[in-house]
């Protein structure tokens, strides 16, 4: 019996769905008080049985189903947030994801009989007077400043206040109390524990703590519901939680894509009546043609940052992905994020999450020494890995750091002469030797491990980010740790371009690769071949004849011009007959019939309605060497 | 046939709805349900290095579609374009994505409904066209009616990509 078959529509809002829910469960093994939170694992949880049964997805329903069940336990106060519950509610995440890809249900079982079963022994060890606890109350516990006595403050004037709030459990926590010995009567070590009625406003239980803020440690845990929502943390607010809100709303990409399409419509159509207008010398029209241009710029910008996502809605993944490494490789890792509302086009935010899940594997696996090395270079033993996200120009940089050994030049050095990548003598820069790592077939470490290592992966990292039409750099310093630094354009809908024309037809370079543009000495000009060399600048740069590339028909004519492009770090030369100018440039992909001409891109449409192709200019390069060679052989 | 069919006219057992048109000297056509709309050839940008079955690129309302000579793959005389010349945008899928792709069209005759009994298959041998590429072949006053499988011959320019045969004749 086959898998039947499952909705795509289901499954994207399904992968969002855990997502979420995964999200939600690492939140909770730090805040395990914390009722919104369980709350809204346990809606997510709803959600994502409902939709599997609307999809006809039975056994994920009915597996989650019996998930849900046991978490209601937890929503009913019956019993506390657990390590060991998160560590099989998240592989219960694993299993559903399985069954997305039509793995088996068998794992399933096992699961929620494992769960069951936690459940059980939970409900014995707390007793059933633990249920009366949870649920509709205000949970808080606070330590105060320890100099708080010492500054003639009075906690017992605290404990009177919340009582007359109707705090009537408050107990103090004693495990700050240092032995008799080492106790200064005037330093306050007590922290205290209390629960308050679900109808006190959040307000007035800080107004408590007015006076005593410096110092001040609350955990305050907000009653089941209704109530007011506990302060979210905003690096915390990714989309998938914020689109259930009332302002929000879910639109599905195809749309999106739609809309994109038509605005590249309304901009070309738009030219061409401006073209239009400017030829009839009708003043009115020529009014009426500018009105329409400025309101499709508006247009067009306002689509743009529809599309706009921020990169947090991706990091959910990389939390579990931490979580889970940290177990794996016996290191304690600590993952934090910078920048998370850095917004890109969302085809570049999916596009980056596999890449960046390569890097943060790297960074634990061997970036991050462990515990023992650490701690005898005087490391805190908790290894730190970043994520940060920030704005610079028309591009946004994203890097993955980590305050691990860093890179080994040498070793890297001998690795590549080992693998062929570089002659013995070659002479590199620190920055050239540490791209070596992104090179295909490359890889350090010297055992295969199960995470990493194994020879492939950096140089996917680069093709992608190649294939974003970015540029991605490494920064090292031993002993103290690596950062990889991507630098990615914000859309990939719309470029700016630069028009030019091969033998009367038109072409478009993305101008961010380009460096600058020279005639081409008439000697050259008579050359037959594709590849020749120019000395530009004392620099030795070979340039592709388009003309020949392309298979134009025709002769070149007197007053070439050489393109010069940059590819990674290499620089080179196309010769064109005519630079027309540079543009917006909206991006159309090619069809499927075209997929195997790698050098173009894409195509766009011109002010007059005609099509031009967009050159990939790293594939194009690649695509002039192997032609040469091919003429040589 | 069975007779449930001829006593229901236009039944959907009992014929389709083609577009015919004229290439190579011959007549050809294609289901009207694949049928988007017919346009005037306007400017067609080259494809440098691509196959001369999807040699060219044309603007369709907004999108760029691949412009596709059927005369390639079925082995008939090319003749360049002239005031009869036409376009037939038309909604496929190409290694299962829906895609829309541009046939030319000698000249355009007229949307009509052939009955499935009058088609035949073509021989395997003394065909003159590459049996493989054709579902069917009719009759229409005194001329054949080519039925090129579409599925066929797109899904032979994928390059490999995709699924290699969609069975959807």
């Amino acid at each position: 019996m086959s898998a039947p078959e499952i909705d795509p529509l289901f499954t994207a809002e399904a992968q969002q769905l855990v997502e979420s829910i995964e999200g939600g469960l690492l939140d909770l093994r730090a805040r395990p008080e914390d009722r919104q939170l369980v709350d809204s694992v346990f809606r997510d949880l709803h959600t994502l049985k409902g939709t599997g049964a609307m999809f006809g997805q039975s056994a994920m329903a009915q597996f989650l189903h019996d998930f849900e069940t046991t978490f209601e336990a937890v929503r009913d106060g019956a019993m506390a947030v657990t390590e060991p519950l998160i560590g099989l509610s998240l592989q219960a995440c694993d299993h559903v994801v399985s069954l997305l890809a039509g793995g088996p249900e068998e794992p399933g079982r096992r699961l929620l009989l494992a769960l069951r079963d936690h459940v059980a022994s939970a409900r014995d060890r707390e007793g059933p007077a633990g249920a009366g606890d949870g649920g509709s109350r205000w949970q808080l516990e606070f330590g105060l400043s320890a100099d708080t006595l010492v500054l003639g403050g009075h906690p017992e004037a605290i404990l009177d206040e919340l009582r007359a709030l109707g705090a009537d459990d408050i107990r103090p926590l004693l495990d700050g109390l240092p032995p008799i010995d080492a106790l200064e009567p005037e330093t306050c070590y007590l922290r205290w524990r209390a629960s308050l009625p679900e109808t006190v406003g959040e307000d007035q239980i800080r107004d408590v703590f007015l006076f005593h803020e410096d110092g001040l440690d609350l955990t305050l845990a907000g009653p089941a519901q209704p109530g007011p929502p506990a302060p979210l943390d905003e690096a915390e607010m990714v989309p998938v939680q914020a689109l259930s809100d009332g302002g929000l709303m879910r639109v599905s990409a195809v749309r999106l894509d739609e809309m994109m399409d038509r605005v590249g419509e309304l901009v070309i159509a738009e030219a061409r009546l401006a073209e239009l207008a400017a030829r009839s010398g009708d003043a009115q029209l020529v009014a009426v043609a500018e009105e329409i241009q400025r309101l499709s710029t508006g247009m067009r910008e306002t689509t743009m940052s529809i599309r706009m996502t921020p990169i947090g809605s991706i990091t959910g993944r990389f939390r579990r992905l931490v979580h889970d490494l940290t177990r794996l490789l016996g290191k304690q890792i600590v993952l934090d994020f910078e920048g998370l509302d850095t917004e890109l086009d969302k085809t570049v935010v999916e596009l980056l999450a596999d890449p960046l899940m390569h890097l943060i594997r790297n960074a634990a696996d061997h970036g991050l020494e462990d515990r023992g090395t650490r701690a005898s270079m005087g490391k805190p033993e908790q290894g730190h890995i970043r994520l940060s996200a920030r704005y610079s120009g028309a591009e946004v940089v994203i890097a993955l750091s980590d305050d691990g050994r860093g890179l080994n030049l040498e070793r890297i050095r001998a690795r590549a002469v080992e693998r062929g990548l570089i002659p013995p003598d070659a002479e590199l820069s620190e920055l050239e030797t540490r791209g070596l790592i992104l090179e295909p077939g490359f890889s350090t470490a010297a055992e295969v491990t199960e995470l990493s290592g194994r020879g492939v992966g950096m140089d996917v990292v680069r093709q992608t980010i190649d294939k974003l039409r970015g540029s991605i750099e490494i920064d090292s310093e031993p002993g103290h740790g690596t950062a990889v630094r991507m630098r990615l354009p914000l859309t990939l809908a719309i470029i700016d371009g630069l028009l030019v024309e091969v033998a009367g037809e038109r072409y478009t370079l993305p101008l961010a690769a380009v460096e600058h543009i020279i005639e081409l000495p008439e000697v050259k000009a008579r050359d037959g071949d594709a590849t020749r060399f120019l000395d530009i600048r004392d620099r030795l740069v070979p340039y592709l004849r388009m003309r020949r590339m392309f298979s134009s028909p025709g002769v070149a004519g007197p007053h070439q011009k050489v393109v010069v492009v940059t590819s990674g770090e290499l620089r080179v030369g196309l010769t064109v007959d005519r630079i027309i100018g540079s543009s917006q440039t909206v991006i159309k992909q090619l069809s499927p019939l075209h997929a195997e001409l790698k050098m173009f891109s894409g195509a766009t449409i011109l002010g007059d309605g005609s099509v031009a192709l967009i050159l990939d200019v790293p594939q194009l390069v690649a695509f002039g060497q192997a032609l040469d060679e091919r003429h040589v052989a | 046939m069975n007779e449930l069919s001829t006593l229901r006219p236009g039944a959907e057992t009992s014929g389709r709805d083609v577009v015919t048109f004229r290439l190579g000297g011959e007549l050809l056509a294609i289901r009207t349900a694949n049928l988007r709309e017919v346009l005037e050839p306007g400017a067609v940008t080259r494809v440098p290095n691509a196959s001369p079955f999807a040699a060219g690129l044309i603007n369709v309302r907004g999108a760029v579609v691949p412009l596709c000579d059927l005369r390639i793959p079925l082995r008939m005389p090319v003749a360049g374009a002239d005031t009869d010349t036409r376009v037939l945008v038309l909604d496929l899928e190409l290694g299962g994505v829906a895609s829309t792709v541009g046939v030319i069209a000698e000249r355009v005759h007229e949307v009509t409904r052939i009955e499935t009994a009058a088609l035949e298959e073509v021989p395997d041998v003394g065909s003159r066209w590459p049996a493989h590429l054709v579902s069917a072949v009719g009759r229409r006053g005194d001329e054949f009616l080519i039925i090129p499988d579409l599925d066929a011959i797109f899904s032979a320019h994928l390059g490999g990509a995709g699924p290699a045969s969609a069975n959807t004749a």
